[in-house]
């Protein structure tokens, strides 16, 4: 079936299989592998990206439900290739990551939490969260970050 | 995980989605958010020929005040039930018990109709449904038809629904002075719940919806019984277990979700003041 995707501002077609999933095709078609397969059971957010602003889960979207939408994946937060999004920054700053894996999905998460929780307590950054998994077991520095990022740091 | 291959059919209308009900049969099945859908279909659980989209129909989501209960269509999504003023204000424990579904990423998705007709007993929201005394309109060939939730569930992963009928509308009593409370036992934030239980007390009445203590989601009828007689708090718990039939796994044994069922109930009916 072919879709049109506008992924990262630029609107790309392809040829795709109905049971491809929104995940592989990022990382195959379009070829952005920022975006990372954890579980493949909607648990650990690694696969989280934007679709028309709001953060989901990219393991359990196929995509040819997302043709028409607009996605925005780690590599299309970032305003220009020398500069960081503020969220990238802060966790950059703040250490909030050991392996990195999670990363990705986890700063999507935050940036849509902020987007509908612009200045959230700690508590609301932990539930917020509570879609993404961190095995290097960091939340710490990441709730850190996001408050940071929030405006929130002392 | 791949699921098998399908066709797939994006409608833009109700009566195109029964159209394809219609024309596919059991061979096709409708998908709003996919987030109960697409899991079974990656682990092959379930493979339909067809994959009709209605996750489009944007008439199909609202909160709308119906006089004395609020029409609720099946395409919103738990995000837009956890933030609407209305419901919070007039049916609160389902906007709260939406805000307890999987997580932030689950919740832009997945809707109202879509975890209904699924018919999980292990899901969170059709035990409030089941507590507030909801009815489910489908449509289908021959019409609309309203179903109490009661008849609504009646199986595992199996609901009232015909093939060829579409659930169209959630419709919630108003109870804007009713006390209400969620209890989700889990181990881990974001997992299913092991037993959770709704509870709703309006005028000395109380409607308690179970989670994850049978094949399918369950009223404890027993313990709505024992506050109609005048039961307290304590005495209503000890009869929530009573006729439920819960599964083993690796979490929980039967004689554990009991326990659960009684504590948990006897937790809800006190922070819902009885």
């Amino acid at each position: 079936m072919e879709i049109s995707v506008g992924i990262n501002g630029s609107s790309q077609s392809h040829d795709v299989e109905p049971r491809t999933l929104l995940v592989h095709h990022l990382r195959d078609a379009a070829g952005l592998t920022g975006t990372n397969v954890g579980c493949d059971t909607s648990s650990c957010g690694a696969c989280t990206v934007h679709l028309n602003g709001e953060a989901v889960k990219s393991c359990t979207m196929f995509a040819v439900q997302a043709d028409g939408m607009e996605v925005t994946t780690i590599e299309g937060l970032a305003p220009s290739d020398d500069e960081l999004h503020p969220m990238q920054q802060a966790f950059h700053e703040c250490h909030a990551l050991q392996c990195g894996y999670c990363t990705p999905g986890m700063v999507m998460a935050a940036v849509s939490l902020l987007d509908e929780v612009p200045n959230p307590t700690e508590a609301q950054v932990r539930e917020g969260l509570e879609g993404n998994l961190c095995r290097c077991t960091g939340y710490h520095n990441i709730v850190k970050a996001v408050l940071q990022a929030a405006g929130g740091a002392k | 995980m791949i699921p098998a291959a399908f066709d797939y059919v994006r409608v833009d209308s109700a009566d195109a989605a029964l159209a394809a009900l219609a024309e596919h049969g059991d061979e096709a099945k409708l998908m709003a958010g996919g987030h109960s859908l697409i899991p079974l279909m990656k682990f092959r659980l379930a493979a339909p020929a067809v994959v009709v989209d209605i996750g489009r129909l944007s008439d199909l989501s609202y909160v709308n005040d119906a006089g004395d209960h609020l029409a609720i269509g099946a395409l919103t999504r738990f995000r837009d039930l956890e933030t609407n003023d209305m419901l919070k204000s007039q049916a609160g424990l389902l906007a709260h018990v939406a805000s307890h579904v999987g997580d932030p990423q689950v919740r832009h998705r997945g809707t109202i109709g879509g975890t209904s007709a699924h018919g999980d007993p292990a899901s969170d929201v059709p035990s409030a449904l089941l507590a507030l005394r909801a009815t489910l309109v489908a449509q289908g060939p021959n019409g609309t038809r309203e179903i109490s939730a009661d008849e609504f569930f009646n199986g595992f992963l199996e609901t009232a629904l015909t093939p060829d009928e579409m659930l169209m509308e959630i419709r919630v009593p108003k109870m804007p002075d009713a006390k209400w409370s969620f209890q989700k036992f889990n181990r881990r934030a974001q997992d299913w719940a092991i037993v959770g239980v709704s509870a709703v007390v309006n005028n000395g009445q109380a409607g308690i919806g179970l989670v994850n203590m049978d094949s399918k989601p369950l009223r404890a009828e027993a313990a709505e019984a024992a506050v109609a007689g005048g039961g307290d708090a304590a005495g209503a718990g000890a009869e929530a277990a009573t006729g439920a039939t819960p599964p083993a796994d690796l979490n929980a044994s039967v004689e554990y979700r009991q326990h659960l069922a009684r504590v948990l109930t006897q937790r809800a009916l006190a922070e819902a003041g009885l």
